[in-house]
């Protein structure tokens, strides 16, 4: 394997591979906030902010868009080969895990407005409690994986992947209390479907999050690490 | 006649260099190389040429350095790098065309099947046969499409009467899939077709000899698109019955056509690969950069 830092011949085609990472990088950021500002909107039962969080997604979805084009330009102007082709389609791969950890932000706000604009009363605590740490998982997952990306750090991205195992621990956990909470109490089954879906949500966020990890593996040591277990994944990442 | 073309008459086995004489063989000589190990699996399972510490020199400049590579049976093997990587150099070594040049000095050892091509007891004409070639720029023999398809059968003595060689003549511009354009005008002179139909001509003056391997140095630079296309559909065809050695500046070409890939590099076999892994996936630092523009 090997990924080249030098500048192409062709100055004009380094300014364009930086373009769009920086552009990725961007819509990265956005869908972090994203998630922040969804998971602050049930914290606070801020139905401004989640309502701002459903209008944001719009442009996390145009940003798609517009570097999904701007790659299928410099395929179709640049013939890509080697380690521009990887960072290429690992981009375009990773933008759209990107869309969909969007759409998952947007899911929790939508519950947030479930949840809080009814006249029913609100949720005890109690069921709400497995959120905060899962959310603080999958934030750090998608941020890990962003700074993997940006320094193309292949050992930051084998953390990233395996943080996904310990979320889904997690979400293993919270759904049995869930289910015991609502056979103690069948009053709380509307608000705890609600919040299954939510913590659904966090857990699709790490799946998105540990799949860029893979792509970035990929684009780095030429390896494709998807479906493989966790010790083939480090092997492969580690390899020379 | 120009040198082009009495070069592909040396090709054919027609006309050899005066200056042409026995290539020393020793590998004890060599002792002033500074080579790069090759990167990538050097050998398949059913080589059809095998070459092993192949060394040139012309004169005191040692242009190629340690290059060892099977070449599959029935496979197109594309060999890409720089200009003056030695990648011509090399193809021209595997059926001596560079005995034709002065001063020029080829160690190491070369084998088609079993035979070591610069044995004493190869004879060079025959090799030529075996080892066909295709150039860089068409370049038919100043005769008729007819005759420039059948020059090679009649000097190698392989056809019996004019009926046989006729036969022989169709068939080849058949294989090379020009037989359409020019079946109604064999009489007229070769250089009369266009680019296109002339590479195709010289493919076919390569396989009227029923060559083992056809090397072909950079056939398509000449070329446009629709041309070029037209030889790549050939040379995927032509796979079945001969092995193929292609010297390409086109890496997509490269890509497109061959199964094997080698990269040079300043005299030296860089790495070598599968095509598919060669350019999605170089392990060396100089093959990622030249396939991926990253040079000068």
């Amino acid at each position: 394997m090997t990924i080249s830092h030098d500048a192409h011949t062709v100055k004009q085609f380094d300014t364009q591979l930086a373009n769009l990472r920086n552009l990725v990088l961007e819509m990265g950021g956005l869908v972090e906030d994203q998630i922040k500002n969804a998971v602050k909107s049930l914290d606070d039962e801020d139905l401004t902010l989640a309502r701002e969080v459903i209008a944001r997604d719009q442009i996390i979805n145009g940003l798609q868009v517009k570097i999904d084009e701007d790659s299928i330009t410099l395929i179709a102007l640049r013939q890509p080969v080697g380690g521009d082709l990887r960072l290429i389609m690992s981009l375009s791969k990773a933008v759209t895990d990107l869309e969909r950890i969007g759409d998952e932000a947007e899911k929790i706000a939508r519950m947030t407005i479930k949840t809080y604009d009814v006249v029913s009363s609100p949720p005890s605590a109690k069921l709400l409690r497995d959120v905060t740490p899962m959310a603080k998982l999958a934030a750090d997952m998608l941020h890990g994986c962003l700074d993997a990306l940006a320094r193309l750090d292949v050992e930051m991205a084998v953390d990233v992947a395996r943080g996904d195992d310990n979320l889904d621990q997690e979400f293993q956990s919270a759904l049995r209390r869930l289910i015991t909470y609502m056979m103690e109490d069948p009053r709380t089954i509307g608000h705890a479907i609600n919040v299954l879906f939510i913590i659904k949500a966090l857990e699709r966020i790490g799946d998105h999050a540990k799949n860029i990890a893979e792509y970035i593996i990929y684009l780095v040591k030429g390896k494709d690490v998807r479906h493989v277990s966790m010790e083939v994944l480090e092997k492969d990442a580690m390899a020379e | 006649m120009n040198t082009t073309t009495i070069e592909a008459k040396a090709a054919l086995g027609g006309a050899l260099n005066p200056e042409a004489r026995e290539i020393p063989l020793s590998s004890a000589q060599i002792t002033d190389y500074d080579h790069r190990q090759t990167v990538g699996k050097i050998t398949v399972d059913h080589p059809k040429m095998l070459c092993r510490e192949v060394n040139v020199y012309y004169g005191v400049k040692h242009a190629l350095k340690q290059v060892s590579l099977d070449i599959g049976a029935n496979e197109v093997i594309a060999f890409i790098g720089p200009s003056g990587c030695g990648k011509s150099t090399f193809l021209r070594c595997l059926n001596r065309m560079n005995d034709t040049i002065p001063l020029c000095r080829v160690t190491g050892q070369i084998q088609l099947d079993a035979d070591n091509i610069y044995d004493k007891s190869i004879d060079v004409v025959q090799l030529r046969a075996r080892v066909g070639m295709v150039f860089q720029k068409p370049n038919p023999f100043p005769k008729s499409i007819y005759e420039n398809v059948a020059y090679g059968p009649r000097i190698h003595g392989m056809v019996n009467g004019k009926a046989e060689l006729d036969d022989l003549v169709r068939a080849s511009l058949e294989r090379a899939g020009l037989i359409k354009e020019v079946e109604k005008r064999m009489d007229e002179p070769g250089t009369s077709l266009s680019g296109g139909q002339q590479q195709r001509l010289c493919i076919a003056r390569a396989i009227a000899v029923n060559p083992e391997v056809i090397l072909m140095d950079e056939p398509c630079s000449a070329l446009d698109p629709i041309a070029t296309a037209k030889i790549e559909e050939l040379i995927d065809e032509l796979r079945e019955n001969y092995t193929i050695v292609i010297v390409t500046h086109s890496m997509q070409q490269a890509a497109r056509v061959s199964q094997r890939t080698a990269y040079f590099h300043l005299g030296d076999l860089i790495e070598i690969g599968e095509t598919d892994q060669i350019f999605t996936n170089p392990k060396h630092k100089l093959t990622e950069d030249y396939i991926t523009g990253r040079f000068g």
